[in-house]
């Protein structure tokens, strides 16, 4: 495999290309669900093909085959140096990328049981129990389980002379539990919505996340839902659980970050940001209490974002994005930190497979636990009227990731420190800087997550990447709270 | 028996992107020889076999100039085994014959693995199905040709002193389903599409079409409107929240209703996810609303077949605002038929491959629409908002069909009349229910494209009482 690599790399140079890289990799995703008690899917695939990316008087082509013979690889590199004559006919600028060492390594990412490994029977029988224990709660008019694993073991090669093979295996799994009645349908997930829980890990993620044990209690709060009372809507005081941080970091500071669409690449489709360049160092992001990194590596945690290098070669990295508050960091690629003069990529260019160009992506966006010991109950302790949510139901901000507005799964009351009552159909929506600098109080270290957002998408042809979102539970004050219903 | 290797590499991977490569993409012949060669290794009850083999393009552009151009050409093959009452997929993209026989095995592996499905029925048998012919030579755009035509997209935002993005694209691919009990279907599509953003410094403006006839679409005139809807709405004024007449465009319409469809097949209404659960048969919507689902009108696209390879027919959706029909897969209308005698179910062609959990949806919905050009319908708003285009739009409320999301690119006050200036972008958050309860007038139909639905037919239209419920700060 890694010869007909090599070989794809060697004809783009030799047909003209400045730079180029080369990718081929090897994937493979097997994912099963249950929906009332019966198989809803069981599948698997496998998809082998190459990529390659060629500068050619300073635009950018790229052309990809699953064609895995010397003429294929052949007419890949060919198509791209092609392609990329054509962009330059109608050029913006040279594109110039930041220098990096070439790198060679090999790097396996951890998995303590081969999830291909596992009897499919077993991990069937496992959401076959969830999924009693969900329909065995009156209410329950509808009860859905799943797994999904993926495999990548991929070769990059550049022109440069990086050369590294890397193997990423990730694992996810979750249940959801649906109730119609009284002219609405209400929903509860475990552990997350979006399919669960997503991390780079092997089976023992599955085991880790008890799902029995949590299914029963998730199908009542479920049906619960429907006496409780609607969400109020006043401004006040929010305590969001840990996996509703995690999507709004994800939407309110992880794609503004994304330097591509700063510099305006990504106008047509996913929007611009207003992070605009003025701002790093000069913006005041969030309170004190924000200290948000973009962190690559393993010792962050097994996220969707770890991996050794990133589709550019470059190495895994930390980067301080938002340090006690003031915006001091974005996420780049060679090409755009060499445009803002940055003397290095921070190695986020990622690409969601082989047929697709790496574009600037999150790795693992996270805010760091608060450094003082606090639980949740803690955290509600201190909040004399105001509103817990848990749980993302609905997300959504504007395209340039000034205005959002989210919805959640199950809301509490919360008077006097304690929870008081439940209640439905919780929202909130404010303006990204402004909320985050509400934010007053952060859980330790205990008390933070690092969730896995498997569907994020960005790109023309949209491609969908796996982020991770380091978080804890945390609170803020004057938010507009229930704005999704009003009338 | 073994596959003539000499076809397998030459027939899929023709390259897609010339117009003298309009011989067909996939000759029945290759898909009959790699379901002889799975069969020829199946212990399955029954096997299905469907292959995918297309090319795309893209060329993407920012700030004036080119900065991604990207092009694939991949052949997936997809087995479905059916072992005594239970069934797995698998799929792979490697086509040698010992990369077939393994993907067969571990469908009947996996199948072997599970607990029968009792529901199940057999594979269909051999159907027939109109002729539709989609792919044209117009559509095979060459990366110099993506290059000219954005060029002359580009040089509109130069004239202009704007600064323009977008895509101009082109795709061809073929199918073929073919199963153990002599079903075929073949189905091959090209398909051409621009969309533009024009920005000013405080403003900016979009246009986007797509066709399987590239000669359709016009370029340049797409950039014309971006540019004209930057320019007038340069510095944008707020307006406060609030209840408003608007004139929803093609695009936000589509995107708008690209949320309602999922709903409209019967599995949903079994699983009770579906926003017309208790709702069949009733008026909904207002008396003027007419929504059909037609794969052959000749602005859609798409197979004549469905996931099984049953022929999709045409659906009576919505009439005169009241739910007629759900589309059904076969599986399903068997069930509805046993749950809900009272319901009438039949297979209408729409069904998702098999296995999945969803079931059906109609994907080529037609909104019936009026005579008034866009123009005309806001002469009519004395006070309004016309909205070019919606982003980021989710679903807040399931049965209540309550959206959320951003106006963006082109939104502008209509004052007597007349567009009379840019506006800073809103939040709105709307019940679809309500929305198509207050629709005062429709425009005429064109096939329209947005970013949060697929591709349909629908019509401009004139609603009251649009709910923004926040201003951003744009």
């Amino acid at each position: 495999m890694k010869s007909l690599a090599q070989r794809a790399l060697d004809t783009a140079v030799q047909q003209g290309a400045e730079y180029a890289d080369v990718r081929l990799a090897e994937e493979r995703h097997r994912s099963f669900t249950t929906k009332n008690g019966r198989i809803g899917h069981v599948a698997d695939s496998e998809s082998h093909g190459v990529g390659v990316r060629a500068l050619v008087g300073g635009s950018w082509g790229f052309a990809a085959t699953d064609a895995l013979t010397p003429e294929g690889v052949d007419g890949a590199a060919a198509e791209a140096i092609a392609i990329a004559r054509a962009s330059a006919r109608v050029q913006a600028r040279p594109a110039v990328l930041a220098p990096e060492p070439a790198r060679s390594g090999v790097w396996v990412s951890p998995c303590q049981i081969d999830p291909f490994s596992i009897s499919l029977e077993a991990s069937l029988e496992l959401l076959f129990a969830v999924d009693r224990e969900l329909r065995a709660v009156d209410g329950v008019t509808l009860a859905e389980t799943g797994m999904e694993f993926h495999r990548t073991h991929q070769w990059f090669l550049s022109s440069e002379g990086a050369d590294q093979e890397q193997t990423r295996t990730s694992s996810g799994a979750g249940f959801a539990a649906y109730s119609f009645g009284e002219n609405e349908i209400q929903k509860r997930s475990y552990p997350n919505s979006f399919g669960g829980q997503h991390q780079l890990k092997g089976y023992e993620l599955i085991h880790e996340l008890r799902l029995e044990e949590n299914a029963r209690r998730v199908a009542e709060e479920a049906v619960a839902l429907h006496q409780a009372e609607q969400c109020p809507q006043f401004t006040g005081t929010l305590v969001l659980d840990s996996s509703q941080l995690g999507l709004q970091i994800h939407e309110s500071i992880g794609h503004p970050i994304e330097l591509d669409r700063v510099l305006g690449s990504e106008a047509n489709f996913a929007g611009g940001s207003f992070l605009s360049l003025d701002k790093l160092r000069h913006l005041r992001y969030g309170s004190e209490l924000v200290n948000v990194v973009a962190d690559a590596r393993l010792e962050h945690g097994p996220g969707l974002g770890s991996f050794a290098f990133d589709d550019e070669g470059v190495p895994a990295s930390c980067s301080d994005i938002v340090r006690q508050g003031e915006f001091c960091g974005y996420i780049m690629s060679r090409e755009t930190a060499a445009q803002i003069g940055e003397p290095r990529s921070n190695g986020c260019m990622r690409a969601e497979s082989w047929n697709r160009l790496p574009l600037i992506r999150m790795t693992n966006i996270s805010i760091l636990p608060g450094e003082r010991g606090l639980s949740p109950d803690e955290l509600i302790a201190d909040v004399a009227e105001g509103i817990y949510m848990e749980t993302n139901r609905s997300w959504s901000i504007d395209d340039k990731r000034y205005n959002f507005q989210f919805g959640c799964e199950l809301g509490w009351v919360i008077r006097n420190g304690r929870k008081a009552r439940m209640v439905k159909n919780p929202s909130y929506s404010g303006i990204t800087t402004e909320f985050w600098n509400s934010l007053d109080a952060i859980c330790s270290r205990e008390h933070w997550t690092l969730w896995g957002t498997p569907n994020c998408g960005k790109g023309q042809p949209q491609q969908t990447m796996g982020t991770g979102h380091g978080a804890a539970p945390a609170r803020f004050r004057n938010i507009k709270i229930g704005s999704a219903y009003a009338r | 028996m073994p596959v003539n290797r000499e076809t397998m590499a030459s027939a899929p991977r023709t390259p897609a992107m010339r117009r003298d490569a309009m011989a067909p993409l996939l000759r029945p012949e290759f898909a009959h020889q790699l379901l002889e060669l799975a069969l020829s290794v199946a212990h399955a009850d029954e096997t299905e076999l469907t292959l995918q083999a297309g090319s795309s393009a893209l060329t993407r552009f920012a700030n004036n100039g080119i900065h991604q151009n990207v092009a694939e050409t991949q052949t997936t093959v997809s087995i479905r085994s059916v072992v005594e009452g239970r069934m797995a997929r698998v799929s792979t993209n490697r086509l040698d014959p010992a990369s077939i026989a393994e993907t067969v095995a571990r469908a009947e592996e996996l199948a072997r693995l599970q607990a029968p499905e009792p529901d199940l029925l057999p594979m269909p048998d051999p159907q027939q199905y109109p002729q539709v012919a989609r792919a044209f030579a117009s559509a095979m755009l060459t990366p110099e040709e993506r290059a000219e035509k954005t060029e002359a997209m580009i040089a509109v935002a130069r004239r202009e002193k704007l600064t323009a993005a977008g895509v101009v694209a082109n795709h061809r691919t073929a199918q073929a389903l073919i199963n153990s009990r002599g079903l075929e279907a073949y189905y091959e599509e090209t398909g051409a599409e621009y969309s533009v953003t024009m920005q000013g410094s405080d403003s900016s403006g979009w246009a986007k079409a797509s066709s399987t006839d590239g000669a359709r679409l016009d370029f340049a005139g797409g950039a014309e409107t971006a540019a004209r809807k930057a320019r007038l709405s340069a510095a944008p004024i707020e307006l406060p929240p609030g209840r408003y007449t608007v004139i929803l465009e093609p695009a936000a319409v589509l995107d708008l209703l690209g949320f309602l469809f999922w709903d409209f097949g019967g599995l949903a209404i079994l699983d009770q996810r579906s926003f017309l659960t208790g709702r069949l048969g009733t008026r909904l919507f207002g008396e003027n609303i007419h929504i059909h689902d037609d794969v052959l009108h000749p602005l859609q696209s798409g197979a004549p077949f469905d996931g099984e390879g049953m022929p999709r027919q045409r659906l009576k959706l919505v009439e005169g605002g009241v739910i007629r029909s759900l589309a059904y897969a076969r599986q399903t209308a068997e069930r509805m038929r046993r749950e809900h005698p009272e319901i009438p179910a039949a297979p209408t062609g729409h069904g998702f491959p098999l296995p999945n959990e969803y079931g059906e949806a109609p994907l080529n919905i037609m909104m019936e629409g009026g005579e008034q050009t866009l123009e005309e319908l806001i002469a009519g708003v004395e006070r309004g908002i016309l909205v070019t285009r919606l982003w980021y739009i989710r679903e807040v409320d399931a049965y209540e069909k309550l959206l959320t999301g951003m106006t963006r690119d082109g939104t502008f006050l209509i004052e007597k009349g007349q567009l009379a200036r840019g506006l800073r972008n809103f939040r709105f958050n709307q019940s679809m229910i309500e929305l198509l309860n207050q629709v005062e007038a429709l425009g005429i139909p064109t096939r329209a494209s947005g970013e949060e639905s697929f591709d349909m037919v629908v019509p401009p239209l004139r609603a009251g009482g649009f709910n923004f419920t926040e201003v951003t700060r744009f």
